[in-house]
């Protein structure tokens, strides 16, 4: 029996207000037809090993259902088994995209369990670090985003961005992406001779790059069309659903951990938060934009204010002695010893430090019985729950949305997964 | 001062300075709702969910809820005890927080820990017929519990098909099982409403 449907369809443009045309949905007296669509886990706009379940009516996502964990690593669990600056490696691997923030945050929590106070020179050092990491994250979030929705030379601007950082993370830290930046305390190293004026270089040009993305893509019509009213979450939606970081700031949320639980001396810092009004992918474009630019401008004047000093802590129970000394000096051999074999020890308790990740609120929650390992390390994986609201999101629009949706979402599964 | 919440136990300092309240495990939904809704409380916002196993096997286990309020920039964080040798379950918090959805999923998938009242308690990061326990609790070997040969035994003789779960592959069927509402919307082709 053959069946027709007839669809009105509209001429792709933009309305009377301005405002692009949308076709309209297929008509719902398919109804009782569905169709179960699989998509993933290997499909270049899912973001990495992310399944989507997909039933349709027409071309209508009826119900997502995601399947997460193929890339699951059990990190929380090796954690158990590891002395607290062996655990930094770990950090690199989940949100790979911004290695150096998760390093950050994983050592302010230690270091708010064992009570350790850093150095002014770290304390502006993690704050570069992290902003560049919010940098590279946005740019690989933007030039994914653009692919799928078909622009692709906003991809290669953003990339090109991106390789800038990375030359700058492997002066610092002789790796481009597993950088295991922090130790508890203090850092690896300190920054190398060429790398202010390197950072004070890219932050120079830096904007010149988002001016031009900006205007290749915030008023493009199709850009417009395929984001604006997309995946709506309402301001107390967003709020129900644990939405954190540029996710939540999209609904209009102006909630930022750091200017509302300030770490890093972040209250310092002359910056603003972009807050969106709408709540859809457009606006959370947008609020990542913006993102870029004020993270360029706290780089600015951490570089500015950067002061002399020491990086780490002058405590020999958590910080190595050079090996000069140790080789030469009883006491610092002592020392070496007792860290490398024992590790460092944290006090009885527990201590949760969040974050202000790219993606959201990175939380690493420590629970201590007083050995040199943790009882329970946790992270708080803000791409993960972010990832929860996607059903929520992408249910009622268009498969081809679904892209969208997803994309905006900012996952990355080495977090979403752990 | 937080003794008015209902199934209030004790209450400690944790070392970063935030409260840590424990509750009575029945009353645990009753504590929740009334942080979430009572004028002056405001913990609107669901940080994190997640569970707790000592090493000392005398302890109970933990679930520990990490609260906000967004107006209020106040932190608690709410803790449950459970004996490890008894009734792991506790109510879900989901009707307060959708956020809870995935992270109540993961504790029990990690710990085995139920919630009573959550829509769709599924393993999450490991597969639905995952056989190897709880990978969180103390008592599971950081290498697994199957030897790497049963593992690959297991992979090679999986089903398919089991990749869709039931619910998934009656989805052709499914349409009239929707919620009457969402039926509604869809069928006049809503796509979201945009807030003023």
């Amino acid at each position: 029996m053959t069946r027709t449907v007839e669809l009105d369809l509209a001429t792709p443009g933009l309305d009377a207000q301005g405002q692009p045309t949308r076709m309209p949905l297929a008509a719902s007296d398919l109804g009782g037809e569905h169709l179960l669509l699989n998509m993933g886990p290997q499909h270049p706009a899912t973001h990495g090993v992310l399944r989507l379940v997909v039933e349709l009516d027409g071309e209508t996502v009826v119900r997502c259902i995601p399947h997460v964990g193929y890339l699951h690593s059990g990190f929380e669990k090796l954690g158990e088994y590891r002395h607290y600056n062996q655990i930094v490696p770990l950090t690199d691997r989940t949100d790979y995209l911004s290695p150096m923030a998760n390093n950050v945050g994983m050592a302010l929590a230690a270091e708010k369990l064992m009570g350790i106070a850093i150095t002014p020179r770290c304390t502006v050092l993690r704050v570069i670090a992290c902003e560049m990491s919010r940098i590279i994250s946005h740019m690989v979030w933007l030039g994914t985003t653009s692919i799928d929705l078909g622009a692709f030379t906003p991809f290669l601007w953003a990339f090109q961005e991106r390789e800038r950082i990375y030359n700058l993370q492997e002066m610092w830290t002789g790796a481009r992406l597993t950088t295991s930046l922090t130790r508890v305390g203090g850092l690896m190293a300190d920054i190398p001779d060429a790398f202010v004026d390197g950072l004070r270089k890219f932050t120079d040009t830096f904007p010149n790059t988002l001016g031009e993305i900006d205007r290749v893509l915030t008023r493009n019509a199709v850009w417009a069309g395929r984001t604006q009213g997309v995946g709506v979450m309402t301001p107390a939606e967003a709020i129900n659903y644990s939405l954190s970081g540029p996710m939540l700031r999209a609904s209009g949320v102006p909630w930022d951990v750091r200017k509302d639980r300030p770490y890093l001396g972040y209250e310092t810092y002359d910056f603003e938060v972009p807050v969106g009004e709408h709540g859809d992918v457009y606006d959370r474009y947008l609020v990542r934009l913006e993102e870029c630019h004020q993270s360029n401008k706290i780089l600015q004047q951490a570089l500015t204010r950067l002061p002399d000093g020491p990086i780490n802590v002058d405590d020999p129970r958590v910080i190595l002695p050079p090996k000069s000394r140790a080789m030469s000096d009883m006491e610092a051999m002592i020392f070496h010893f007792k860290q490398v074999m024992e590790g460092v020890k944290a006090p009885v308790g527990e201590a949760y430090v969040g974050i202000e990740n790219p993606k959201g609120e990175l939380g690493n929650y420590f629970v201590s019985d007083g050995s040199a390992k943790p009882v329970r390390w946790r992270i708080r994986p803000p791409s993960f729950i972010n990832l929860s609201a996607l059903s929520k999101m992408a249910e009622g629009h268009l498969l081809s949305d679904l892209v969208a949706i997803n994309a905006s979402v900012d996952i990355v599964m080495g977090e979403v997964d752990r | 001062m937080n003794s008015q919440i209902p199934g209030w136990l004790r209450e400690t300092v944790a070392r970063d300075g935030e409260t840590i309240v424990y509750v009575a495990r029945e009353r645990l939904l009753e504590a929740m709702t009334w942080l979430n809704q009572t004028p002056g409380q405001d913990y609107d916002y669901l940080v994190d969910v997640t569970a707790v196993e000592f090493r000392d096997r005398e302890r109970p286990l933990e679930v520990v809820y990490f609260l906000r309020s967004l107006s209020r920039r106040a932190d608690l964080r709410v803790k449950v005890e459970l004996d490890a040798a008894g009734d792991l379950a506790v109510d879900s918090v989901w009707g307060l927080w959708h956020g809870a959805d995935w992270l109540e999923r993961e504790v029990f998938d990690m710990f085995g820990i139920s919630f009573h009242g959550h829509p769709d308690l599924r393993r999450i990061l490991m597969w639905e017929t995952y056989a190897e326990g709880f990978p969180l609790r103390k008592d599971f070997p950081l290498r697994g519990r199957f030897s790497r040969a049963e593992q690959v035994r297991q992979a090679l003789n999986a089903n398919p098909e089991a990749h869709y779960s039931l619910d998934e592959l009656s989805i052709a069927d499914a349409w009239g099982d929707l919620p009457d509402d969402m039926r509604e919307r869809l069928k006049r082709g809503e796509r979201g409403v945009v807030p003023e």
